[in-house]
């Protein structure tokens, strides 16, 4: 069996020992099993990536479904993109599976946490691994699925459960869009593997701003518009934050969400030639950064926070995809990852400690209770904040100075998200780690530096968040940008790429996006430091605050527009439709039968005469009728 | 003995064995029950693994004349019993097997009047394996009247408190739908002459063995002049030969050629509507669906089980066996419309769902939006469609077998199916929310289960579909997005949250044996079609690409 299969059956493996052995695996197994079979795809990941020979390979499988002219085989890609995900999942997901033994060793459902996490890991892989769009489809609905499962973990507290649900049905909505691209490139291709379709497009002459391309390519959007929490579907992901925050760390931030992006670098050869759609994806993407990141200016949850950031540096690689920088928000996605993951991971230490308190407002000062958590903490938000030389600002950076290369105003609205990202990571900093704790007596008393187990893998992602930006390192600065050039053979038949800014424009960039998240990095100091304040209870906030405090009410609004209408005409249909059109016409004609039948049958009622009498009056009227010429 | 009449004949025997023991026996009826659809059951696996994967011809025939009468200048009247399987029926009747076998271990609760129960049962079994196998109109008209009769006193004798009116509600639906069919059988039927039996009664040939191809097309060349006596013309049921333009008298009201119309309809056309209304009624389709609910929901389970497993089938089945095959000028006219109803059926059936707050109603109506996709498929006219439409029946039939059963699963312990009744059962029964998560999740179509495949190839044969506009594709896939709604809904307020029930906590126990020896094979099974699609795509592919032919001109 070669390397490339391994990868997902290891996951697979583990699932099906802690899932169905579930409540008979031992305890101090499971997370062993779980954690190994991560391991076990890394280590394949990694033999594969060093063996790579620079071509990509398709490893068939088998025929998978042979109907009508229509072939659909169960087959893996190994190249440039499948390869660095590969890395990604399989590595960050091995930190995180050796993250929960630590974090989730009180729960009762351990050994069900590892079978879903090794679940998703499967899908995940077979979603990236897949030679075509029916298994990345596969994959992509059963890494929903256990998206679900695992926000409804702990499915006891119903808004938990209603979390997943709206989690599902969202990304259901996307699928559809994905779902409906798939038929049309079934239609127009008349296949579904990647190298028919993309070769295809390559050797045929596609003029830019081809319609069918167009269509194929925005419902495609539409699937990553769900999976990647874009507007107007992302607000599935901060209620997701309901789940466990190893999975938060995984699913929600590391992996799951950035299935969008990998979508369309993917496909880049056909977005490329849609620049109506780039041009959506851009703005879309814009808007959503700056959007999710005012919402984290004012939210209070450790974790909703760093939900909305999320939601704000998808945004941010969906813009870089906009100006078809794939490369760049290729290394954002790699780059957030790490931090992202780690901040995640470092809020549930906290949390931890914490016993299970997530509101900033009632922590504080944990710095000195949690070091290492805080170390790793601060790196990470210096990373995320765009700071040189962490991680974050390499490709937040490369983001940025293609956006300005296409269009200013759009590189306008993604400074003012990036100045938001710096100080509501800095607030969230401050309040959490600096000044007096303000939680209660007892939880003060709890508070611990979490075990090695957690620790570690915190520790072994804050080197990955400082240095991740010199897997990338640009040429001004001496770099031989490695991985846009390792990922430059996937836009070989793309006819046009982002144009590169100049040295002197890229310096200048790097400067006020530098400057404006100090400033931002500085205001949050001010005012959570040296003015101690401290966000208002619920209910206190006024005006502006209020309203972006309750996240625009846009939850309401869909409630409204969505989800009433659809309620409201399922009841109409059922009592009025159903009960007072449809079985009123059919018993309607059952009783008119009967009514009819009972006045026919008065016509036999065994009376001689009245026969006599029917008979006489017949045979007068047919006599009649046959002498009406004589008569008449 | 013949497999497929051992099929159909093994369970009507046992029927009426079970009807002539005294009651003494009464314990051992599930027992003979069990056994004879367990024997029906491998009869069909047997068949299922001999069936030649290559061929698209009908296979395992048995053919007896049956009835034949001369009726002199009219000519002479042939009915046969002649059974037989194809791409389009194996499925079916696989799945016949299945569910059967699974309803009577399911009907081991049954505690009252048991001797009726198991032979009207056992009766049901035979007819509906003969509905399937039937490939003469008149052995499937048959078959297809006989299985009301078990059907009605199933639902009317076991049922719960409106069973008379559910009973009579199913009763004269399918009886209103069926009188369509027989209108058109017997048009049918004065239209076609069998070329082999004409060309014996014309001299031609001594038996059926000699005829050639030359001969044939000799026959079908005078019966379209009119050159044969009409004492010699042998009219027919036999559904194979109704698929041959040639085998129509010219000027009969049915022909291709005659251009009669009814009420300034082609006939041809009114005919292929009478039909479409008499299938579209047991498939159910939109809007003449509320027999459906109504018998579901009064049904005891394994009726329901049989009755959303196998029942609803033989309304898909016979658009393609009978509508399908012998109008398919029809069929083309009228895609769009049969589409329309599929869309409809998908969509109504999906938003009455989502209103139920009784679980069996919710699962009748998912019943509806499910088959919606049976029809869209169908309609779509392409490959991939019909033999999608054949794999959601397929499908369908294990998980709406599934779902029932679990339903039955309550109902049998506290007698309330109301999904208020419920909070936080996966606390006190976690098997059971398992398999519940299980058969939901496969039916709102999440990849590597069954429903995934039905439904995803026939919305791409509708999306791809020539005759099709792309709305229809894109109104039917937001069913599914409509499906995930209802079922998580039901889910959530069931199954998680804090653990609460209306009454009788201390009766809510988790699965029994008996139940998971049901549950579990259904589960496999929806998953094991779910990823190995070939294992029916085989069967069907063949037989849908000749069937295709017909409407290519």
């Amino acid at each position: 069996m070669s390397l490339v299969t391994l990868i997902p059956l290891f996951p697979l493996i583990g699932f099906l020992i802690n899932g169905i052995g579930f409540r008979h695996v031992p305890k101090s197994l499971v997370g062993i099993i779980g954690s190994a079979a991560a391991l076990a795809s890394f280590a394949c990941a990694l033999s594969l990536f060093i063996g790579f020979s620079g071509q990509p390979e398709v490893t068939h499988l088998f025929d998978w479904i042979t109907v009508g002219k229509l072939n659909i085989s169960m087959s893996f890609q190994i190249d440039q993109l499948s390869l660095l995900m590969l890395l990604i999942i399989t590595g960050v997901g091995s930190l995180i599976h050796i993250y929960s033994v630590g974090y989730m060793h009180h729960d009762e459902g351990f050994g069900k946490f590892f079978a879903f996490l090794n679940l998703f890991l499967f899908f995940m892989l077979l979603l990236v691994l897949g030679s075509n769009f029916v298994v990345m489809f596969i994959g992509w609905e059963g890494v929903g699925l256990c998206s679900y499962l695992l926000i409804g973990f702990w499915n006891k507290n119903s808004n938990y459960g209603n979390a997943a649900r709206k989690a599902f049905i969202m990304n259901r909505i996307g699928d559809l869009g994905f779902l409906l691209g798939i038929f049309l490139i079934i239609n127009h291709f008349g296949s579904v593997e990647f190298a028919d379709v993309f070769g295809k497009i390559a050797e045929g002459d596609y003029e830019s701003g081809d319609k069918t391309l167009l269509y194929i390519t925005l419902l495609l959007f539409v699937g990553a518009m769900g999976k990647s929490a874009q507007i107007p579907l992302y607000t599935w992901l901060p209620d997701a934050m309901a789940g466990p925050t190893p999975v938060s760390a995984l699913i929600h931030a590391a992996t799951m969400v950035t299935a969008g992006i990998y979508m369309i670098i993917r496909a880049n050869i056909m977005y490329s030639l849609s620049p109506e759609t780039l041009e959506i994806v851009g703005w879309v993407g814009a808007a959503t950064a700056v959007l999710a990141a005012s919402i984290g200016l004012f939210q209070n949850d450790i974790k909703k926070v760093l939900a909305y950031s999320t939601v704000s540096q998808l945004g941010y690689m969906f813009m870089g995809l906009g100006v078809m920088a794939y490369s760049s928000s290729f290394f954002h996605v790699m780059t957030h990852a790490f931090f992202k993951a780690l901040l995640f991971l470092g809020a549930g230490s906290v949390i931890h400690a914490m016993s299970d308190e997530q509101d900033i407002r009632f922590m504080g000062g944990l710095r000195k209770k949690l070091p290492v958590t805080f170390i790793t903490f601060l790196i990470a938000t210096i990373a995320i904040s765009g700071i040189p030389p962490f991680a974050g600002f390499f490709s937040k950076d490369e983001i940025l100075a293609h956006v300005y290369e296409h269009n200013k105003l759009m590189w306008v609205v993604a400074l003012a998200g990036s100045v938001m990202t710096s100080f509501y990571m800095f607030r969230l900093l401050f309040l959490t780690f600096f000044g007096e704790f303000r939680g209660t007596h007892e939880q003060e008393h709890h508070l611990h530096e979490s075990p090695i187990t957690m620790t570690l893998p915190l520790m072994l992602l804050a080197v990955l968040s400082a240095i991740g930006g010199f897997f990338n390192l640009p040429h001004i600065f001496n770099g031989h940008a490695s991985l846009a050039e390792f990922m430059s053979p996937l836009f070989a038949h793309t006819h046009s790429t982002a144009h590169e800014a100049d040295a002197s424009t890229e310096i200048m960039l790097m400067v006020i996006s530098v400057a404006a998240a100090l400033i931002a990095a500085a205001f949050a100091y001010f005012l959570y430091i040296i003015k101690k304040s401290v966000p208002a209870a619920d209910g206190q906030e006024s005006g502006l605050k209020k309203v972006i405090y309750n996240k625009y009410y846009v939850d309401e609004l869909y409630d409204k527009i969505f989800v009433t209408p659809i309620t409201v005409l399922s009841n109409f249909f059922h009592s009025v439709i159903e009960f007072l059109v449809i079985d009123l016409i059919v018993e309607g004609i059952g009783k008119g039968v009967k009514i009819l039948s009972g006045e026919a049958r008065l016509l036999q009622n065994g009376t001689t005469g009245y026969y006599i009498f029917a008979m006489v009056i017949s045979i007068a009227v047919i006599l009649a009728w046959s002498l009406r010429a004589f008569l008449f | 003995m013949p497999i497929l009449s051992f099929l159909i004949f093994l369970p009507v025997l046992a029927s009426i064995l079970v009807a002539v023991l005294p009651d003494s026996y009464k314990s051992q009826f599930r027992w003979i029950a069990l056994i004879v659809t367990g024997l029906q059951l491998a009869g069909c696996i047997w068949v299922f693994t001999n069936f030649d994967r290559q061929s698209s011809d009908i296979q395992f025939l048995e053919q007896q004349d049956w009835i034949t009468l001369s009726l002199g200048s009219l000519g002479t009247v042939s009915i046969d019993y002649l059974i037989g399987l194809d791409g389009v029926s194996m499925p079916m009747a696989l799945l016949t097997g299945l569910v059967m076998f699974i309803g009577s271990i399911s009907s081991f609760e049954i505690k009252q009047k048991e001797k009726a129960y198991f032979s009207l049962y056992l009766l049901l079994s035979g007819s509906v394996m003969g509905c399937f196998l039937a490939l003469d109109f008149f052995l499937f008209y048959l078959f297809f009247e006989f299985m009301l009769l078990p059907m009605y006193f199933l639902i009317g004798l076991w049922g719960g408190p409106r069973r008379e009116y559910a009973s009579l509600k199913f009763f004269i639906y399918t009886l209103f739908g069926s009188i369509f069919i027989l209108i058109v059988m017997i048009g049918l039927y004065f239209s076609v002459i069998d070329p082999y039996e004409t060309a014996i009664h014309a001299g031609f040939i001594d038996v059926k063995s000699q005829m050639t191809p030359e001969i044939f097309g000799q026959i079908q060349e005078l019966i379209k002049e009119l050159k044969i006596a009409p004492e010699h013309m042998v009219h027919t049921f036999d559904m194979r030969l109704m698929t041959d333009s040639g085998n129509f008298l010219p000027q009969s009201l049915l022909s291709y050629v005659s251009g009669s119309t009814l009420f300034s309809v082609p006939a041809r056309y009114l005919a292929f509507i009478f039909l479409m209304i008499g299938f579209a009624i047991k498939l159910p389709a939109v809007p003449v669906h509320t027999w459906l609910p109504d018998a579901h929901v009064e049904a005891p389970t394994p009726v329901s089980v049989v009755l959303a497993g196998i029942l609803l089938k033989i309304g898909g089945y016979g658009f393609i066996r009978i509508a399908y095959s012998i109008f398919p000028d029809g069929a083309e006219n009228f895609a769009v419309w049969i589409a329309a109803f599929g869309v409809l059926s998908i969509i109504y059936g999906a938003y009455n769902a989502l209103a139920m707050n009784d679980l069996k109603k919710m699962i009748a109506y998912s019943s509806v939006s499910h088959m919606g996709f049976v029809m869209l498929g169908i309609a779509s006219l392409t490959s991939e469609g019909i033999n999608a439409a054949l794999y959601q029946m397929f499908s369908h039939g294990i998980l709406s077998s599934m779902l029932f059963l679990l339903v039955g699963v309550l109902y049998d312990r506290v007698h309330d199916r109301r999904i208020d009744s419920y909070r936080g059962l996966a606390v006190k029964m976690p098997v059971f929310t398992a398999f519940v998560a299980i058969a939901f999740f496969a039916s709102l179509g999440l990849p590597a289960f069954s429903g995934f495949i039905g439904e995803f190839f026939s919305l791409m044969g509708a999306f791809n579909s020539s005759f099709l506009p792309k709305i229809f594709a894109v109104l039917g896939a937001f069913g599914i997005v409509l499906g995930a709604g209802y079922f998580l809904w039901a889910l959530q307020k069931m199954f998680f949250g804090k653990f609460w029930v209306r009454e009788h906590e201390e009766l809510l126990t988790d699965l029994n044996f008996r139940e998971k020896i049901m549950l579990t094979p259904l589960a496999i099974l929806a998953f094991v079609f779910g990823i190995l699609p070939h294992l029916l795509f085989d069967i069907t592919s063949p037989t849908i690409s000749e069937f295709m032919k017909l409407w290519i001109k």
